[in-house]
């Protein structure tokens, strides 16, 4: 690594304590398939999965269960080899319970690959790319779980001139990004090699935080001669994962609001979505088990595990040694945009990138004092809004008035309510007059039409 | 003196000038408005909730002068305001049923159970956003009062128990709390309905017991037990077929094990439940 006078990032933004010790420096652990896995149809955005199988039916690892229903839809793939035992509705990490295909794994079974084999993608056309990634039920593994084919289906008359990989990784505590780069180097190049070809792409473009520094280390040497790739170091920042922050951290591009990457011709690609890619060229796996950080103060053995989907949030605790006595919180995801889960019967799904365990809770119920305008928060927004004066018009629900400070474009990260010296739950609030603002456009869409 | 005169004769004829030109402007630019318009926005209630569909008061005064909405169709006024506004206008005033907002879910701090502590932001919209909310049974009422704070009528209290609890005389059925309630638990019923089956937990069989006491297990009993046609199991709930509501009786209440359908004493009370066995 060739160190630069100032790593490049975004304006704004804030820098919480990483965390990343507990887990960074170990090495991915494969864990033991549980006794049974629950596969709700709905681990996407769009619309969920058309089960195919039957209770009772044998099913095999990697084989289809559940066709993509439409077009921002994927199928689902048994994630092991065992029996279905139910097709009912079960626990959800959104909420509400959810209909979920549940597999009795077969404890005898090898657990080899349904459809073992590398496919050929040389003579690939770009739609069969793309019909091989939906079929391989790929989301988008950074959190958003995106379906990729829809991603990476480029406009006509848009053109790709950078591919970005996103490697930053800029919530606390997780290091599922930051172990893959440094594992599955060779897995991450197959899929660029692909994905640019396919994309059109000219260029390919890792944006790593510098805390990383083996993993920018570990693949620069990988890269081949014959792959147009590079890797930009960037300055370790919270919310740099963001897709529209990365592409003004790496290229100095703004996406215009409520526009798309592509608009500024590019698309962006989280790095452990490119691994999977490269895996199911590779060797015809298609997404049925994932990389997940296991941490926190709360967890007995902090790991990084590679965990079939479905498996229950019990199953994986009690594999890394169970909670500690004072534990507080479990989140799916990171400390700054997880969700926390008062329920561990739910699955980890497609999305799923850490569980914490967090000792002390991170939205401690501490009193609300009015905003002082010291502008903590204005400094903090990445996308350059008025958290303040959202805020007072959040509170007395003068939603309508809140678009004209363009709430609409709030990526809630978080970072407002994380400097706000007086604890006014800024991005809770957003959250809620997005939804309800989002409710009222559609009701309005239905009245007109 | 010459100029306080000069400024006193100035002043007026340039009084004089502007009210010409003010009154020519009157009689020439007037848009005409029906009269009717003003006297009809008097009678309504004011109170811009829009629950006819319309964005306010005036704009319902317009179109029920030009005859495209009924008079009842207000149902904050109530019949004696349509009584009112369709006598002076000389139309019908049709005939929409009184609605309240009823709230169809029972699980209250006494009987059903909280598996999490929420200490986020107490909005019950902000709490389901974080996996639900933490009440055992995901499909219940989280208690924050959303309803409670959108209601322009005070209609709804918070009782003891954490659940909101409406007055069928305040409520003007305006819709505002069922819109909000990120559960979908208030639902806009005839005042003349008594049967409610107060539970949306969709989930089947005895298990659900252990996270609410009063929750429907859709067991089908009252199906059974009802004018047949009445009662629907849909998302194993029963559901009333509104067409055949004149049918309904208490019988279909009698033999539900958990009490999660119910029968009002009378239209304007609050539901006489049976009690659960034990409370939590």
């Amino acid at each position: 690594m060739t160190a630069t006078a100032a790593a490049q990032t975004f304006r704004h933004g804030i820098h919480p304590g990483e965390n990343k010790e507990l887990t960074a420096g170990r090495l991915i652990e494969r864990m033991p398939f549980p006794e049974e896995v629950v596969l709700p149809l709905s681990q996407h955005l769009g619309a969920p999965s058309r089960p195919i199988v039957e209770v009772g039916e044998k099913v095999y690892r990697g084989q289809i269960i559940a066709l993509a229903d439409g077009y921002v839809s994927v199928p689902l793939h048994a994630s092991a080899t065992g029996r279905v035992t139910a097709i009912a509705k079960r626990p959800h990490p959104g909420g509400k319970p959810q209909e979920a295909i549940v597999i009795a794994c077969d404890p005898t079974s090898p657990q080899t690959l349904y459809n073992e084999g590398a496919l050929s993608w040389e003579h690939l056309n770009k739609n069969e790319v793309l019909t091989a990634i939906q079929n391989g039920g790929f989301v988008g593994l950074g959190g958003a779980a995106f379906p990729t084919h829809v991603k990476f289906s480029i406009p006509r008359g848009k053109r790709v001139q950078f591919f970005l990989v996103n490697g930053c990784e800029c919530e606390p505590y997780l290091t599922t990004d930051h172990r893959i780069m440094l594992e599955f180097g060779d897995s991450i190049l197959l899929g660029i090699r692909i994905l640019q070809k396919m994309l059109g792409a000219e260029k390919t473009i890792f944006g790593v935080e510098d805390n990383k520094w083996d993993a920018i280390r570990s693949l620069r040497e990988k890269i081949p001669s014959d792959l147009p790739c590079d890797i930009i170091s960037l300055e370790s920042k919270y919310p740099q994962g963001a897709e529209k922050m990365l592409i003004t951290a790496m290229l100095q591009r703004e996406v215009p609001s409520g526009r798309l990457p592509i608009d500024v011709q590019v698309v962006v690609s989280n790095v452990g979505t490119v691994a999977g890619i490269g895996d199911m060229f590779a060797y015809g796996q298609p997404l049925i088990e994932r990389i997940v950080t296991v941490t926190g103060p709360g967890i007995r053995k902090p790991a990084t595990l590679m965990i079939p989907l479905g498996t229950r949030l019990r199953d994986v605790i009690d594999h890394c040694g169970g909670l500690t006595d004072d534990i507080r919180q479990v989140l799916l995801g990171g400390p700054m945009m997880g969700t926390p889960q008062f329920d561990l019967e739910v699955p980890v799904m497609k999305g799923t990138s850490g569980i914490l365990c967090l000792t002390q809770s991170q939205a401690p119920s501490r009193r609300e004092y009015p905003c002082i305008r010291c502008s903590a928060c204005l400094d903090a927004c990445p996308v350059f809004l008025n958290p303040s004066a959202l805020g007072s018009l959040a509170r007395s629900a003068k939603y309508e008035q809140m678009l004209a400070y363009h709430i609409m474009d709030c990526i809630e990260c978080g970072s407002c309510s994380y400097v706000c010296p007086s604890n006014i739950p800024l991005v809770q609030r957003f959250r809620v007059s997005k939804g309800l603002l989002r409710m009222k456009q559609a009701k309005e869409k239905a009245r007109t039409n | 003196m010459i100029e306080g005169i000069t400024a006193i004769g100035f002043l007026v004829v340039l009084a004089s000038l502007l009210g010409v030109i003010l009154a020519v402007a009157n009689a020439r630019l007037k848009i005409f408005e029906d009269p009717r318009i003003d006297k009809v926005q008097e009678m309504l209630p004011g109170t811009n909730c829009g629950a006819c569909g319309m964005p306010g008061c005036r704009v319902f005064a317009e179109q029920a002068v030009a005859g495209a909405i009924q008079p009842s169709q207000c149902r904050v006024g109530g019949p004696e305001t349509a009584a009112i506004v369709a006598g002076y206008l000389g139309v019908d005033a049709g005939d929409v049923e009184k609605e309240v907002a009823r709230l169809m879910c029972a699980g209250g701090t006494n009987v059903a159970i909280q598996m999490a502590e929420y200490v986020g932001y107490p909005t019950c919209q902000s709490a389901t956003a974080v996996a639900g909310g933490g009440k055992g049974c995901r499909y219940g009422c989280l208690g924050f009062g959303d309803c409670k704070a959108v209601c322009d009528f005070d209609a709804i209290v918070m009782s003891p128990t954490g659940l909101p609890v409406i007055d069928p005389d305040k409520c003007t059925a305006c819709g505002a709390c069922v819109e909000i309630c990120p559960k979908k638990l208030i639902e806009l019923r005839p005042l003349k309905q008594r049967l409610l089956v107060q539970c949306k937990s969709e989930l089947a069989g005895d298990g659900i017991l252990a996270l609410c006491k009063v929750a429907c297990t859709a067991c089908g009993k009252c199906v059974a037990d009802a004018p047949p046609g009445l009662l629907k199991m849909k998302k194993n709930l029963p559901v009333i077929t509104d067409e055949l509501i004149h049918l309904q009786a208490r019988d279909a209440t009698l033999r539900c094990p958990t009490g999660a359908i119910t029968w009002l004493n009378d239209q304007t009370s609050a539901v006489a439940k049976k009690e659960p066995d034990h409370v939590v």
